[in-house]
């Protein structure tokens, strides 16, 4: 069997708070296989955003391993990790997190500054993946200009924009309504279909049901791991699109 | 990550938030502008204290034949003619390491009459080199030259508070005015000096060949035989030290006048430089007061940018985390925030230096002012405020750069 994409091992974060010691993971173990989509649901505290953080590499762990594409990441420097960043992972956020005031181009461009690409390649690959999201015509609004969901959807050319192995959605509908919610979804599942690996954190059951194994937290541990048949966003759509002609 | 694409965001950041930009920048421009205005007034100030230093002579030595005691009454310097034309021309003939000129001087005073207009004046017989040792420049006209002197030719140069008494308005050159019934044809009338040091009108002058004055104006006097002078001017030559060069030429008028180790000199020896050294001390401490009072602005100035970049720190929170995710390094965003504090105060500096210059210039064109603007003050401006920009930009980056990238994207 080949490599897992991402494979965690006795993954631990603690926090000093004050004097007290918080864990926040206490020993999580997980593989995920390339192309893979996983949701990530648990209530709040429940140490799924601190995982999300270690995943991302925002954060390093307290003790345990983390290999990203047969890479051990959890002991690099600081600056090897933002490169790890901006080269093998994209970020989608639940508030879209664009620059105010600079175009979706740009906008989708802003890794592609930090790899050190000249200016002609970095607008030709924010182009590509803008097109690819289906806002070709709208390269040059700013976020002010766009709806949430199309926000979203420059967000997530942003994070594709360096051919990223891992697609890394921290409650990328939170801030959506259902049927833009439903949206997203349907080019995050496009997405997944062409081979890449989407982990996802949700706390919504039916966006996770769009997922091929969810996995649960539970006061900093796994207390569930389960594949899922995944829903079809664009299915779901559909229905949604008659439901509204209905009435 | 190279350094041109961290320069390409942080300006994009600034024109990004261009009121804001502009605000900080405004501090900044005070600054630099009221350092440059200040600056060439004080410079102004000391320049025109040099220049009247020059003009009323810190280098000129004055040499007074000594006074005449008449029972017991002594009379004033000069009274007695024990100087002569040629200890003048002796002394910059023998000392020319020390001396750059001297200029002998027959003083007398009269009435100059001009048509139906008459003025009372002080007249001076001089030689050319008059002109050179007491800075006279010619505002129309020419000086006195040698070969009137060598004829004793009937001309005069005139002071410009004696033409406006004498004609007005009108130009006095090939005029003929007469002191005591001799008439002189005007060739030339002065820049305006202005006031002495002691206040008095150094305008009210008129200035003739030094025989003209000895053979034909103070005429039948006893003193027109003689070469015998009132007093006469010693330039010191540019660096030298006025009391070594006093020592000299007393030693060598003693040697000339034949005087005995013991015997009092007779002549009497001043010169202008302490009074003038001390008022130009004062002038460069006039200079360096304005300077430090613009320069706290120019401090002000530094805090406000700090004060906005912190403040634009805590507002972009979420942008820096952002950035860090997609890949910046902490020391990107340092950067980023340091060449934003950079920029800021150098395009603020930089329209400081011009706006600065204008006012240094309405300050000279309203207060009438000298000003005087030195590329010296502008670049030592641009480089403060470049000094500024780091010292006071580093600690709202390096707290940019130090912030968590979870906490940062977390931030409300």
């Amino acid at each position: 069997m080949s490599e897992p994409l991402i494979r965690v091992q006795a993954l631990a974060k603690e926090y000093i708070m004050g004097s007290n010691v918080v864990a926040a993971l206490r020993g999580v173990a997980i593989a995920i296989e390339p192309g893979e989509f996983v949701a990530v649901m648990g209530p709040s505290g429940s140490g799924k955003s601190t995982f999300m953080n270690l995943l991302g590499c925002l954060d390093r762990p307290s003790s345990g391993d983390y290999w990203l594409g047969g890479e051990e990441v959890a002991h690099l420097s600081d600056d090897q990790l933002a490169y790890v960043r901006n080269r093998k992972i994209g970020f989608v956020f639940q508030h879209f997190n664009l620059l105010a005031r600079t175009s979706a181009l740009d906008n989708v461009a802003l890794p592609l500054l930090y790899s050190g690409l000249v200016k002609r390649e970095r607008n030709l690959r924010a182009e590509q993946r803008l097109a690819q999201v289906g806002l070709a015509e709208r390269m040059d609004h700013q976020p002010s200009q766009l709806s949430g969901g199309q926000q979203q959807r420059v967000a997530i050319a942003r994070a594709l924009v360096n051919n990223p192995l891992l697609l890394l959605a921290d409650e990328p509908t939170g801030a959506l309504d259902s049927r833009t919610s439903i949206e997203i979804m349907t080019l995050l599942q496009g997405l997944n279909r062409l081979g890449l690996t989407v982990v996802l954190v949700t706390h919504e059951r039916d966006i996770a049901e769009f997922s091929s194994r969810i996995i649960c937290f539970r006061d900093g541990i796994v207390v569930e791991d389960r594949p899922n048949t995944p829903h079809d966003a664009a299915t779901s759509l559909a229905s949604i699109a008659s439901i509204k002609t209905v009435s | 990550m190279n350094f041109l694409a961290t320069l390409r965001i942080a300006l994009n950041a600034l024109r990004v938030n261009k009121l804001r930009s502009a605000l900080t920048m405004l501090g900044i421009i005070i600054g630099v502008g009221a350092v440059i205005v200040m600056i060439a007034v004080g410079s102004g100030a000391q320049a025109k204290v040099e220049a009247q230093i020059r003009s009323l002579g810190a280098n000129l030595i004055m040499v007074f034949s000594a006074s005449a005691t008449f029972t017991g009454a002594r009379s004033g310097a000069g009274s007695l003619q024990t100087i002569s034309e040629d200890d003048a021309y002796a002394i910059a003939r023998e000392l020319p390491d020390e001396i750059q000129t001297t200029a002998p001087a027959l003083r007398g005073s009269g009435q100059v009459v001009a048509g139906n207009a008459n003025w009372s004046a002080t007249f001076y017989g001089v030689t050319p080199e008059y002109f050179e040792a007491r800075e006279w420049q010619i505002a129309e006209g020419r000086g006195i030259e040698q070969v009137e002197v060598n004829s004793a030719a009937k001309v005069a140069v005139i002071g410009l508070t004696v033409a406006r008494n004498l004609y007005g308005d009108s130009s006095p050159i090939d005029q003929i005015i007469r002191i005591r019934k001799v008439p002189l044809t005007i060739v030339g009338v002065l820049e305006r000096k202005g006031q002495s040091m002691s206040g008095q009108d150094q305008d009210d002058i008129v200035l003739l060949p030094i025989s003209t004055a000895r053979k034909r104006v103070l005429g039948a006097t006893a003193l027109a035989k003689s070469r015998s002078v009132g007093s006469f001017t010693v330039k010191v030559r540019q660096g030298v030290e006025i009391k070594e060069a006093e020592e000299k030429m007393r030693d060598l008028l003693r040697q000339r006048h034949r005087l005995q180790p013991g015997q009092e000199d007779d002549f009497n020896v001043r010169n202008l430089s302490e009074i003038l050294q001390a008022q130009e001390a004062s002038s460069r401490v006039l200079a360096i007061l304005l300077a430090a009072v613009a320069s706290v602005s120019l401090l002000v100035g530094g805090i406000g940018i700090m004060n906005i970049m912190l403040v634009s720190v805590t507002e972009r929170t979420r942008e820096i985390g952002l950035r860090r995710a997609v890949g910046a390094r902490s020391l990107d965003i340092l950067q980023q925030f340091l060449i934003e504090a950079i920029t800021l105060s150098l395009i603020g500096g930089l329209i400081g230096i011009l706006l600065g210059s204008l006012g240094a210039h309405l300050v000279g064109e309203f207060a009438g002012w000298p000003i005087k603007l030195s590329p010296y003050a502008t670049l030592m401006a641009v480089s403060f405020a470049a000094a500024i920009g780091i010292f006071f930009g580093y600690y709202p980056a390096r707290q940019a750069a130090r912030m968590s990238p979870i906490d940062a994207l977390r931030h409300e």
